[in-house]
């Protein structure tokens, strides 16, 4: 294998991460992205861009965000290892960002790339609703019209954050075609941006879509990476071993992980979600169970059948429910840089469980299966072992889904 | 620049513009409801009065579809319709038309999984003409476009009223057989274009190429189809015949004795308009 000199440049001019990426879209919507990517541009070269985003981050979103060391969590795990073992486990505390998820970082550099542009009208896909609460937040903060497209399913299992989202004045759109989860929230947000070009931006929830959108999300949230490396170097005077994070799209763990690509001695690991196992084929794990594949605008790895259609994912987390994966993920994949592995339900679940009573944070079901392979993986490594993993959100929203499956009536 | 292949689409546009009248270009979706049904309809679509024929290839995604499209490619997976079985009925088709011009039109993941030297090689010996593929822009031209000229089959381009003169020679460079302008902003089967308006911007993207233009998108009525006809060398209709289709099926989405000839009989309606209609540039 050819090493690189760096891991952190692409994308390159035509949205490629190797053969990953692109601009796989209808023609009507080129001339848009064209656009977009040119006022990104532009606006990242702008010092006013910059200081409003600082601003921003700061006063709105509330960060920086804690890095805070998990000792209960890090000293159950050591009681079940062998001696000397158990990584020193930090959680990157993106769960405490205003809308309480890591989602907002990236909400607020796209809506202020909006209103440079001078769109009115914002519409959004999203899942587990995080995206679409944060993205009806900002709205709400600039007087901008926001329409969140949200699978029926997710609808239903996510029922506190579409009453959030109302109350914060945006239109939620139920969407029934297909398996009624993230894609086809996702298909029906592009059929109204082709159909509203004029007056329209497409804040996309996460590193996926068409270029500029993955490298223009992951910037955004680059902002976990920079904090905790920062974080780490004065809390523990060197950087972090290892780190680990969900994946549904992958912005969260692309935000960690995008600034330590290049320092080789930090390990990398994202967690696909396994559903009910890979085997039984109900999951949600691109990397592990799909292959390379073009899919909302950008070529990527993704569940398919051999006929190269689209096969529905299965998650208990409606965040991760989503048959594909960011290209710049397929690319680490691909060349080696990170390592993928997945977390099924009842993992995830008990994740869930055991980090609410033992550290007093109850995490959403997303970083629950980070959390339950930092269970597997903690007690294989050395205690001098700085493990880092994204809490990318709070697990308010999966209360009640929480309360049903454990037979609870609330 | 590579070289624009010559085919069915060629001949049919010149034979249509010598009648001073423009084509009509028919959309159905490839398996809808069920293999043998879609491929009578295929087949009863020229006598019917269809000048080309676009046959839809099912995609779960469609995202430049509206509901009656995707309800459509949805039924025709449900009943097993593949891409391998999509060129097979092409390759039966031929066996009694060899002159109708088709044109396959869908999403490009179905093909990158079959294989795109493989596809392209199938495609042409079964007969198809051309291809339409919503999610391949200029910008992806390496993909499948330019192996597809290479190949001898036209690359079908999208052009659109966000595709203004400046990115036109872009869209126009690689496209081969026609261009299709999509006459609204929006998904199949939604809007209904203003006609003055369409006219016009058919006339702009003549002045930068010599290829023929159809319209499509929104289209429905044969009135609509004649309004348009009239400025335009093709009109495309879709939505229409599919929920004339649609119409026919019994509570378990399958085909009924009335379905074949609901859909040719709309095709013969729209034939009338359009053949009724002098083309008021032709050339
Ligand atoms: C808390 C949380 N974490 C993670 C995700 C997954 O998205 P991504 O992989 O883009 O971070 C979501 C998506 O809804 C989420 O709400």
């Amino acid at each position: 294998m050819n090493v690189l000199n760096s891991f952190r440049t692409g994308p390159d001019e035509n949205g490629h991460f190797g053969i990953f990426g692109g601009r796989f879209v209808a023609e009507t919507l080129m001339p848009l992205i064209l656009d977009l990517e040119k006022a990104y541009e532009a606006a990242k070269a702008d010092p006013a861009y910059k200081a409003e985003m600082d601003s921003g981050l700061k006063h709105y979103v509330g960060r920086p965000s804690p890095l805070y060391y998990a000792e209960r969590f890090t000293e159950h795990l050591r009681k079940g290892a062998p001696a000397g073992k158990g990584a020193k486990i930090y959680f990157k505390r993106e769960e405490l960002n205003h809308t309480g998820s890591h989602k907002v970082n990236n909400v607020l550099g796209q809506i202020l790339l909006a209103r440079r542009m001078g769109k009115e009208r914002i519409i959004a896909e999203t899942g587990a609703g995080q995206h679409g609460v944060a993205t009806a937040t900002l709205c709400a903060r600039y007087g901008l019209k926001c329409v969140v497209y949200m699978g029926a399913v997710d609808v239903a299992r996510q029922a506190p954050n579409v009453f959030r989202m109302k109350m914060l004045g945006a239109e939620v759109v139920p969407v029934k075609s297909g398996s009624s989860t993230l894609k086809d929230a996702m298909n029906e947000a592009l059929r109204d941006w082709v159909t509203n070009v004029h007056d329209t931006f497409y804040c996309i929830g996460t590193v996926a879509g068409p270029h500029p959108y993955p490298g223009m999300v992951r910037d955004f949230q680059s902002i976990i990476g920079h904090e905790t490396r920062t974080q780490m170097e004065e809390q523990e005077g060197r950087l972090p071993d290892s780190l680990i994070a969900c994946i549904g799209g992958g912005s969260n763990a692309m935000g960690l992980f995008h600034p330590f690509l290049d320092d080789p001695t930090v390990q990398i690991f994202g967690v696909e979600a396994a559903g009910h196992g890979i085997p039984s084929g109900q999951h949600a794990a691109s990397l592990t169970g799909g292959r390379p594949g073009v899919l909302h605008g950008n070529r990527t790895y993704l569940l398919m059948d051999d006929d190269g259609q689209i096969t529905e994912a299965h998650s208990i987390s409606a965040g991760l429910d989503y048959p594909g994966i960011g290209p710049e993920h397929s690319w680490l994949h691909d060349t080696g840089r990170a390592t993928y592995i997945s977390a099924t339900d009842d993992e995830a679940l008990s994740a869930f469980q055991l980090v609410s009573k033992l550290e007093g944070i109850i995490p959403a079901l997303e970083p629950a299966h980070a959390l339950a392979k930092v269970i597997e993986l903690a007690p294989t490594l050395p205690e001098d072992h700085l493990m880092v993993v994204n809490m990318s959100g709070r697990g308010d929203k999966d209360i009640p889904q929480v309360a049903e499956i454990l037979g609870t009536s609330l | 620049m590579t070289t624009r292949p010559i085919t069915r689409l060629d001949h049919r546009f010149k034979a249509c513009a010598s009648a001073g009248r423009a084509a009509l270009v028919t959309f159905i979706t490839a398996g809808d409801p069920d293999y043998d049904t879609s491929l009578t309809l295929l087949k009863a679509l020229p006598a019917a009065g269809a000048d080309i024929i676009e046959l839809g290839v099912p995609f779960t995604d469609p995202m430049a579809d509206g509901p009656a499209i995707q309800a459509a490619g949805l039924r025709a997976l449900k009943a097993g319709q593949t891409l391998a079985k999509t060129i097979a009925m092409v390759r039966e088709f031929r066996k009694t038309d060899d002159t109708t011009p088709l044109v396959l039109m869908g999403y490009y993941n179905p093909v990158y999984i079959y294989g795109v030297d493989r596809f392209l090689a199938d495609a042409k010996a079964a007969g198809v003409d051309g291809l339409v593929v919503v999610d391949l822009p200029p910008e992806e031209d390496n993909e499948l476009c330019l192996p597809a000229l290479k190949a001898g089959l036209a690359f079908i381009r999208l052009a659109t009223p966000t595709t203004d003169d400046k990115r036109l020679p872009t869209v126009l460079a690689n496209t081969a057989g026609f261009v299709y302008y999509v006459s609204i902003n929006g998904i199949t089967g939604s809007a209904t274009p203003d006609a003055d308006v369409v006219g016009q911007a058919v006339a702009r993207i003549k002045r930068h190429t010599a290829l023929p233009v159809a319209v499509g998108f929104g289209v429905r009525t044969p009135a609509q189809a004649a309004a348009i006809a009239a400025g335009a060398d093709g009109v495309v209709v879709g939505s229409a015949l599919i929920d004339a289709l649609r119409g026919t099926l019994d509570g378990e989405d399958r085909a009924t004795a009335g379905t074949v000839g609901a859909v040719t009989s709309l095709v013969g309606q729209l034939a009338e308009a359009v053949r009724g209609t002098r083309r008021e540039a032709a050339e």
